[in-house]
């Protein structure tokens, strides 16, 4: 079973949330009580339409207001893939929101209003996209239907967003264009009559033929361990499994492998997922692996393989998203946890902030608010073993916790 | 061929977040209710931990409104896998005065087991309780973290929900506070049935077709038990039913089925156009129902 999940940005009344409850109308996705549901409120609500938007809109405050103000996912599959939308706001000051939707998404859709065309949020959204590098956007022009289905609108358009691709950081992703009424259903499953000038596909057609295995993260096998299993029973009574995730590449029964921080090599002995022995975990498998010798290994070590190290520091620059109310400043102490691993880090120093709207930097800064992006250098109380968030998405990030709240206030990506 | 039966995604995320939950905290317990979402996260657990036991225990918060046939499967699984089960009665809160019965035509007890639930994790110390509500259900539980964290009241802070990032999951806590885990938050009704007839996993009789003494209100089937407040005008009918989702008797409406195996299940399910939580009656009461008991510590 192929699961691709998506995140989606747009500004408020882009229409993002129509454009889901659309994909679910159309998919066939919607269930009948659901559906009625929704009638009845559009109806309450005066609409000669369907309202989608309350498919997704969750929470009471939201109704209310009739914005999106946090994550939500929603569900549906058809028969070649599952999907996973996250449905995130646009709003400037949830920034936050979006960086997390997208730190879980292979492929995003950016939607612009026809009628607006590229505005200054939509810079923003495709920064946070470059920033994550997700592999795969899908800019989706919407409400063609109050533009008269115009092609020279959509082209105007594709020629600005075209001009923002110049300034991106990443530059290898992929970006595809798609005219679209959401409200009215044009492109967005079914081909629409109304565009004959666009010859490409519709947005579910484009999301039905991406290939996994092209907007998947491809990197060196890290095996970060999260648990020992020791289940001193008589019938195992050695057996010591470290239990975890591989990440980036595969690892196989025979691996020369080195265990960190202790540097300690040895063997992959046996692969287990649950009572069956494999040769190989994949990518993104939940397995246990025995080791040939019996080394000290626990919790936040990591296995390599031999000849493949990571950085092994006790200093690293990341950029930084800043999610939380209370400020970043210079000389303040956080946990930053890596994976699993947990470490006490300092911010050693705040090199600039980046506008996320391509508008520059801001040198000299001594402090971060709530959805700031900035260039940060932490000092570590012990080193952590990472790779380049370019080269490895997995082990190149990391969270930021508030060591009086526990709270989690931000994101990195290490430089 | 390459053995390619180890890399479902939503398998793998789910002993992912088993494992977090064991290395993360001091005290995690399994809210076990017998339905087919807590039997799937047993065989999650015994996958994330073999060859050791699963390492903490099941509670069921017991409303004494429950399927019979659920009870009895609960206790003969926990015996097989040989794991702790702790049972807390509605009951006795109710004996305790801490709640009142609800009256009337629609009384039921499914929201009294919030209270029952706080005293459990109070009495206990639980740090985590691992929960099987997934996204897909209903609106407010498609904004709910894989790592929700509850306040000393047990209560959800919809607006104010720590963000979670990547595989990243933040388990700090101060003391007094608890985390609710939710292992397959991102699996789909189908995907947990689908699980189920891969894994062929042991599910209670009711979610089969069988014949059963039924009424029906406001286009709901309910089944005609003591635990369920019957007008004298609603005729008992017997029909073939089964329930998509168990909860209490009487919160937990049939739907007509002729399905009695597991593959007619998933084709059903799969054909369906009425959503599972459709057949909740507490969900009917209102728009926001799932919300408000929630933000009380509802799981």
């Amino acid at each position: 079973m192929e699961v691709l999940k998506i995140a989606t940005a747009g500004s408020v009344d882009d229409g993002k949330s129509t454009l889901i409850g659309r994909l679910l109308y159309d998919t066939k996705s919607l269930t009948t009580d659901k559906l009625e549901a929704i009638e009845k409120t559009s109806k309450q609500k005066g609409y000669d339409y369907l309202d989608f938007s309350l498919a997704t809109d969750g929470l009471v405050a939201e109704r209310e207001q009739g914005i999106t103000i946090d994550v939500a996912h929603i569900y549906f599959s058809t028969a070649k893939k599952s999907y996973i939308i996250a449905d995130t706001p646009g709003h400037v000051e949830y920034t936050r929101n979006m960086v997390t939707g997208a730190s879980t998404s292979q492929a995003a859709i950016i939607l612009i209003d026809a009628r607006k065309g590229v505005i200054e949020q939509t810079n923003r959204h495709f920064f946070i996209n470059n920033l994550l590098r997700i592999k795969e956007v899908v800019v989706a022009v919407n409400k063609m239907d109050l533009v008269d289905f115009s092609e020279e609108k959509y082209n105007a358009i594709k020629s600005d967003f075209q001009t923002l691709m110049g300034k991106r950081d990443y530059q290898d992703q992929r970006i595809t264009f798609i005219p679209v009424s959401a409200l009215k259903g044009d492109n967005v499953v079914n081909k629409s009559n109304n565009t004959p000038w666009y010859t490409g596909e519709t947005l579910l057609e484009h999301l039905e033929a991406l290939d996994m295995a092209a907007v998947s993260n491809v990197g060196t096998p890290r095996f970060p361990v999260q648990y020992v299993i020791r289940p001193k029973t008589e019938e195992f009574h050695d057996f010591r499994g470290f239990a975890g995730k591989v990440y980036g590449g595969e690892l196989s029964v025979g691996d020369e492998v080195v265990a960190l921080p202790s540097q300690t090599k040895s063997r992959i002995k046996d692969i287990f997922f649950y009572d069956k022995k494999f040769q190989t975990a994949s990518r993104r498998s939940s397995v246990t692996i025995t080791l040939e010798d019996e080394i000290n290994v626990s919790r936040g070590d990591m296995l390599v393989k031999v000849g493949d190290l990571p950085t092994i520091e006790k200093e690293f620059t990341a950029t930084i998203s800043w999610m939380d109310s209370q400020q970043l400043n210079a000389g303040s102490k956080y946990v930053v946890q890596h994976g699993v691993n947990k470490v006490l880090a300092k911010v050693e120093k705040i090199h600039h902030k980046i506008h996320p709207d391509y508008s520059g930097i801001d040198e000299d800064t001594s402090a971060l608010g709530m959805n700031d992006i900035a260039q940060v250098t932490f000092k570590l109380n012990k080193p952590i073993f990472y790779d380049k968030f370019k080269n490895h998405r997995t082990n190149g990030s990391f969270i930021l916790l508030d060591t009086q709240s526990n709270n989690t206030v931000g994101a990195g990506f290490i430089s | 061929m390459k053995d390619t039966s180890h890399i479902n995604p939503l398998e793998n995320e789910a002993i992912y977040i088993f494992r977090e939950v064991a290395a993360q905290f001091e005290k995690p317990v399994l809210l076990f209710s017998g339905g087919k979402d807590s039997i799937t996260l047993v065989r999650l657990a015994q996958k994330a931990f073999w060859p050791a036991k699963i390492p903490f225990p099941l509670m069921h918060i017991d409303t004494g409104h429950n399927f019979p046939e659920t009870i009895e499967f609960r206790d003969r699984l926990v015996k097989e896998l040989g794991l702790e089960l702790i049972v807390r009665n509605v009951q006795d809160s109710i004996d305790a005065g801490k709640v009142k019965e609800e009256s009337g035509k629609y009384s039921s007890r499914n929201s009294l087991q919030t209270t029952t639930l706080l005293d459990a994790i109070e009495e206990f110390k639980f740090d985590a309780c691992i929960g099987g509500a997934r996204r897909d259900e209903e609106k407010a539980r498609a904004k709910e973290r894989i790592f929700s964290v509850r306040d000393d009241f047990g209560q959800w802070d919809e607006r104010n929900q720590r963000p979670e990032l990547f595989d990243m999951l933040n388990g700090q806590i101060e003391l007094g506070q608890n985390v609710r885990v939710f292992p397959i938050s991102n699996w789909t009704e189908l995907d947990v049935w689908s699980y189920i007839e891969k894994e062929e996993i042991e599910i209670p009789s009711i979610y089969f077709a069988h014949k059963r003494k039924v009424f029906l209100r406001d286009g709901l089937i309910w089944s005609h038990s003591d635990y369920v407040f019957q007008e004298d005008d609603e005729e008992v009918l017997e029909k073939m039913v089964r329930f998509r989702t168990v909860g209490d008797m009487s919160c937990t409406a049939a739907v007509f089925s002729e399905a009695t195996d597991i593959a007619s299940v998933v084709q059903e399910i799969r054909d369906s156009t009425i959503s599972e939580r459709g057949a909740r009656i507490d969900d009917k009461r209102s728009e926001a129902a799932m919300e408000k008991r929630k933000q009380q510590g509802y799981f």
